[in-house]
């Protein structure tokens, strides 16, 4: 897969760093994506990946560098703001309204624009048919699988122009995990920006245009997702050859 | 006679029981959404009685309808519950939950002094707000009075589980507690929503303020804590952070409280407590309460 193609970017970190009371969980990180690429983001547990996620979401605070979506600086907007730019986040461990029904949950991911609300949720139930089998039933008492799912299809209902994914594939079984990789691309052939975090290395180098490695605050090793596959360093950490 | 005075009881209980109804929801909506005892809710129904105390003779001196006052009386109860949230409230939210009872309750004490310097302790008389004729029927006085404010206070507790159940604000209300973090991604502006929570739980408080004014025309600076007891029991009962648990709770409460004092009176607070109690060892979370311990 050719790297070149890349557009300009929809989203770009430059010289990012991030505390928690002093203590550095990412520094100098630096990171840009284009139009309509899937990006993957890999790195082992406490790399930082979440964190990043986070405060690009506006959900933690960066202590220094930029952030900026499609010409805006996300470093300076409201929290809340961040969902009408059309960034989506689907963040690690779904965070789905537990006492809200299936169809309540999605119609929340409008919340910030209700325009052509039923015709997006009818897409996303075409998507995920199990989610629609479900709609008046209690998130919280969903399967994980369903969940997860469920915490894409929230995503979706905004339009998003771009959707941050944070190990969707966390605590599902082989099946659903392929499942929710083919969504994934789809998502992605449909023309949404997306940026993948994962703790499956394999899986998200097999559909990502590009791949970033996230070691101990720090990006350690980027390019094609192909590179990185032959990448002697990301074979023996992160591919178990 | 026994009927007649039944219906009579009915009828106090359902009034005493609305007014409780709608202090609970207050209480009930704030520990909804930040999981905090307001114990300073009470007094935000010696504010609003207050307030109706000085603005009725205001509105009938301007030949202006007395019920206006109702709404001056919301607006003040709303904006007091938004800074008291905004001024004392917020700085401590992230400090741990025994921080915020002990806010609150230095909060109440606050009010009720201040209210006793501003307003002196002795017991002011609040005009009758709607004049209306007490009318027989058989043996069963009504008081159309006390029939119209039940009948506010059962409007406005349906109207708030619309709010609640059908319109976008509502949703965000009950999609914040569930997930902070979900709310603020899909663009709930979670300090806004805590802050309107406050304020609709507050201005609900004046409503209870004018139901209670039109059956026992007193104010006093501590009239708030008594209430706020009853009502937070109520809350209790019914479920808290649960509304409609709230109101259940409270016409409960309400009826109970009545039909005591009239058959078994020096009783009440026994049977009030005592309900209570049993209703809790049965079931923990309250009568209509989720038990919170779900899977996330
Ligand atoms: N709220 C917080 N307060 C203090 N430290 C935090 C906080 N959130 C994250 N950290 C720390 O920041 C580091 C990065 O955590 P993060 O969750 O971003 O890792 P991750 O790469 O997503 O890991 P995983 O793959 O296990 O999800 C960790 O050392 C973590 O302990
Ligand atoms: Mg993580």
């Amino acid at each position: 897969m050719a790297v070149e193609t890349k557009t300009a970017p929809v989203l770009r970190c430059q010289h990012l760093g991030i505390q928690f009371g002093g203590l550095k969980a990412v520094d100098d990180f630096n990171l840009e994506i284009g139009e309509s690429e899937l990006v993957g983001l890999i790195g082992p547990n406490g790399a930082g990946k979440t964190t990043t996620l986070r405060t690009i979401t506006g959900l933690e605070k960066a202590a220094s560098g930029s952030i900026v979506f499609d010409g805006h600086d996300l470093t300076k907007i409201t929290p809340s703001k961040i969902i009408t730019l059309k960034l989506a986040y689907v963040p690690e461990g779904r965070h789905i309204f537990p006492q809200m029904t299936v169809a309540e949950n999605l119609e929340m991911g409008t919340y910030a624009d209700k325009a052509g609300m039923a015709g997006t949720m009818e897409d996303v139930y075409a998507r995920f048919p199990r989610l629609s089998e479900r709609r008046r039933q209690l998130a919280g008492t969903l399967s994980g699988g369903e969940q997860q799912m469920l915490a894409v299809g929230r995503a979706l209902m905004a339009k998003p122009k771009m959707i941050l994914m944070d190990e969707p594939s966390m605590g599902l079984s082989p099946l659903l995990v392929q499942e929710i990789f083919d969504i994934i691309q789809e998502v992605n052939r449909a023309g949404i920006t997306v940026l993948l975090v994962e703790q499956n290395a394999k899986m998200a180098l097999s559909i990502s245009n590009r791949a970033y490695v996230l070691e101990t605050g720090t990006i350690s090793i980027e390019g094609s997702a192909a590179e990185l596959m032959d990448d002697p360093r990301v074979k023996k950490a992160y591919l178990g050859q | 006679m026994a009927a007649s005075l039944f219906v009579q009881g009915l009828i106090n209980g359902l009034n005493q029981g609305a007014i409780y109804a709608l202090i609970a929801l207050g209480y009930t909506m704030v520990y909804g959404i930040i999981r905090m005892i307001n114990f300073a809710h009470g007094d935000f129904i010696m504010i609003g009685a207050y307030t109706l105390f000085y603005t009725i003779p205001l509105m009938v001196n301007a030949g202006m309808p007395a019920w206006m006052a109702v709404i001056i009386a919301i607006v003040v109860c709303a904006l007091v519950g938004v800074l008291v949230e905004i001024l004392a409230y917020k700085p401590v939210r992230k400090a741990g939950s025994m921080s915020a009872l002990i806010t609150a309750l230095a909060m109440s004490i606050f009010l009720e002094n201040l209210a006793m310097v501003l307003f002196g302790a002795k017991p002011h008389n609040v005009q009758a707000i709607f004049q209306l004729p007490t009318v027989r029927v058989g043996s069963v006085s009504l008081p159309l009075n006390v029939l119209l404010t039940i009948a506010i206070g059962l409007l406005i507790m349906l109207g708030m589980q619309f709010f609640v159940k059908k319109t976008n604000l509502g949703k965000a209300m009950r999609a914040v507690p569930q997930d902070k973090d979900a709310s603020t991604l899909v663009g709930i502006n979670v300090d806004r929503i805590i802050t309107l929570t406050f304020a609709i739980g507050s201005g609900l408080a004046a409503v209870a303020a004018l139901m209670y004014c039109s059956t026992y025309p007193r104010v006093t600076n501590d009239m708030g804590s008594m209430m706020g007891m009853k009502a937070f029991i109520a809350a209790v009962l019914g479920g808290i952070g649960v509304i409609p648990g709230a109101m259940l709770g409270g016409i409960l409460v309400g009826l109970i409280e009545i039909f005591v004092k009239l058959f078994a009176p020096g009783w009440y607070e026994a049977v009030t407590y005592g309900t209570l109690i049993v209703i809790l060892l049965v079931k923990p979370s309250g009568i209509l309460g989720k038990n919170l311990g779900e899977k996330v």
